[in-house]
């Protein structure tokens, strides 16, 4: 059970059972979905981007897939909350870097606070899709194009 | 029974090695099957020492190539009882052997308003040529329903032949449930009314004795891979007189009788199917396969790996939450399931640390999923090579599965 530790940690099990803020969000500024055909994981998400366009104030989401791309999801809705568009994009960068670089390099952690339990998904290069398409997701409710995410 | 797998599994080097730091479990045959020292030593020999092309040279070393490629079809012929050797033709896998049909034989054959039935369990390989047939033709495709159970509703599937059905494509074996379906019985429907069969025996080749001639289909396509070969040689059989009827698929070199500018004629079948340099070390490492094969006996394969169907249902049934989809009476070794709380893809990452290989997903199949209503499942299937005991350490993986997201 040692290796199983390293991409099923406690907190993304936890997040699988109980994600956080999962909902439809009635007062959504934009919003999006997330389809992942490989593994049939779909969501929609909904943001709330304040008056000046400048700040998401609050992330929700709702759908099914697998623990790794739920609890990513559940995460993700905590950690950009009160963040600037900007930010969101930077940490979308970050995150896509860990999770796609290589298992043999030291994982760069800084400025990821939770989101760093996903660095175990380096090791299962078939898995990224699902720890990022939440985060395509929202990339893409964001850019306000209406379409359907689709992890690479 | 007398089946001696310990000596089966040394003839497999792969099965001795490791993945993530644990013996290798491997049941994921139907995704593609592992190969023999037979077949590994047949190809690289022939690249070794008895390289050339074929049908062309004058030269000892190229008429010796064509010969290895020409027993290689004898042998498969036999293999699968075709009445003549010049009814398998070599292409690359099953998907193109499809593909071949649907782009010959129905592009020739298949009308506007004209009818195609297929069933619910079909794999998209046998689905999508001939949506892109209908597509080019202006044809219907029509569908046979299954039952929950992954059984073909007969009385649905009959009352879909019609006076404008021109073909019937089904699998002998679907490789998302294991069902095995009653080919004669529904061959002889379409028989009576007429109208060509073709069979996707992709599962069923590796699993069981199959004799073409008996089924009364009119076209029958495998893939090598999936029958202990290498990846790249495929088989397309069909009924001499349709196969001579039929224009060719894909036209070039080896495939002509003469050329000029002012008209070309085609070589008689198999050349007409076969244009251009084939996957000769392949077609030859498919023949290796199908003699290694024949020296086991396919009846005892058959009935060896129906021991572990058996052994390995009731296994997992002691796995708590776990459902199997697909509970036909006739089933080949392949088991698909859930688990209640965990996501096929978790299941199949939580057992690839525990070194167990299972397939996770649509399984090429989603109309079938749709179906079933399930975005995906795990599928465990089987070959001669796998024992009991990797039965247990397929359901303890489980268990440590089931445990993690309880």
């Amino acid at each position: 059970m040692e290796d199983l530790r390293e991409l099923y940690q406690a907190t993304i099990l936890g997040h699988n059972k109980k994600p956080r803020n999962f909902r439809a969000m009635e007062d959504a500024t934009h919003e999006a979905d997330g389809h992942n055909p490989l593994c049939g994981d779909q969501l929609t998400l909904y943001v709330r981007v304040d008056e000046s366009g400048k700040i998401v104030e609050e992330v929700t989401f709702q759908g099914s897939g697998c623990a790794i791309s739920k609890a990513s999801a559940s995460i993700m809705t905590d950690f950009v909350k009160g963040k600037t568009v900007d930010e969101v994009q930077t940490d979308f960068d970050h995150f896509h870097n860990l999770v796609t670089s290589s298992p043999s390099e030291e994982a760069k952690l800084e400025g990821l606070g939770k989101l760093a339990v996903f660095a175990g998904v380096r090791e299962y290069p078939m898995r990224v899709k699902c720890a990022t398409l939440a985060w395509h997701a929202l990339r893409e409710a964001l850019a306000g194009d209406g379409q359907t995410a689709q992890t690479e | 029974m007398t089946f001696d797998v310990q000596s089966i599994r040394k003839d497999f080097p792969i099965l001795d090695s490791e993945t993530r730091g644990k013996p290798l479990t491997y049941v994921d045959s139907a995704a593609s099957a592992q190969k023999p020292r037979q077949v590994i030593d047949a190809m690289s020999e022939f690249y070794g020492s008895q390289y050339a092309n074929i049908h062309r040279g004058v030269y000892k070393l190229s008429a010796d190539a064509t010969m290895r490629y020409e027993d290689a079809r004898t042998r498969v012929a036999g293999f699968i009882g075709a009445p003549d050797p010049r009814e398998v033709i070599f292409v690359r896998n099953a998907t193109e052997a499809i593909n071949l049909v649907a782009r010959s034989w129905g592009d020739t054959e298949i009308g506007e308003g004209d009818e195609i039935v297929l069933t619910m369990m079909e794999h998209h390989a046998n689905i999508v040529p001939w949506q892109m047939l209908a597509g080019r033709t202006g044809a219907i495709i029509r569908v046979a329903e299954i039952s929950d159970e992954g059984v073909l509703d007969l009385a649905h599937l009959k009352s879909l032949l019609g006076p404008r059905t021109k073909l019937l494509a089904f699998t002998h074996v679907s490789n998302a449930l294991g069902t095995i379906n009653p080919v004669r019985e529904i061959t002889s429907l379409a028989r009576e009314r007429g109208i060509v069969t073709l069979l996707d025996g992709a599962q069923a080749v590796p699993h069981q004795p199959v004799r073409v001639s008996e089924l009364g289909c009119d076209f029958y396509v495998f893939s090598g891979h999936k029958v202990f070969g290498p990846t790249g040689a495929g088989v397309l059989w069909g009924r001499l007189p349709l196969l001579e009827a039929m224009p060719p698929f894909l036209g070039g070199g080896d495939m002509i009788e003469s050329v000029s500018f002012d008209g070309t004629t085609f070589a008689p079948v198999p050349q007409k199917f076969e244009a251009g340099t084939p996957d000769i070390a392949s077609v030859i490492g498919l023949g290796a396969a199908v003699e290694y094969l024949e020296g086991i006996g396919m009846e005892k394969i058959a009935a060896y790996e129906h021991s572990l169907l058996e052994y390995a249902t009731e296994k997992l049934a002691t796995v708590p939450g776990l459902r199997i989809v697909g509970t036909a009476k006739e089933k080949a070794a392949v088991i698909s399931f859930v688990l209640e709380d965990a996501h096929p893809h978790d299941i199949g990452t939580i057992l690839d640390t525990e070194g167990v290989a299972i397939r996770a997903g649509h399984h090429c199949a989603q109309p079938l999923m749709k179906r079933l209503g399930l975005p995906a499942t795990a599928r465990a299937s089987f070959a001669f090579y796998n024992t009991y005991g990797e039965v247990d350490t397929l359901v303890d993986a489980l268990k440590k599965t089931e445990e993690l997201f309880r």
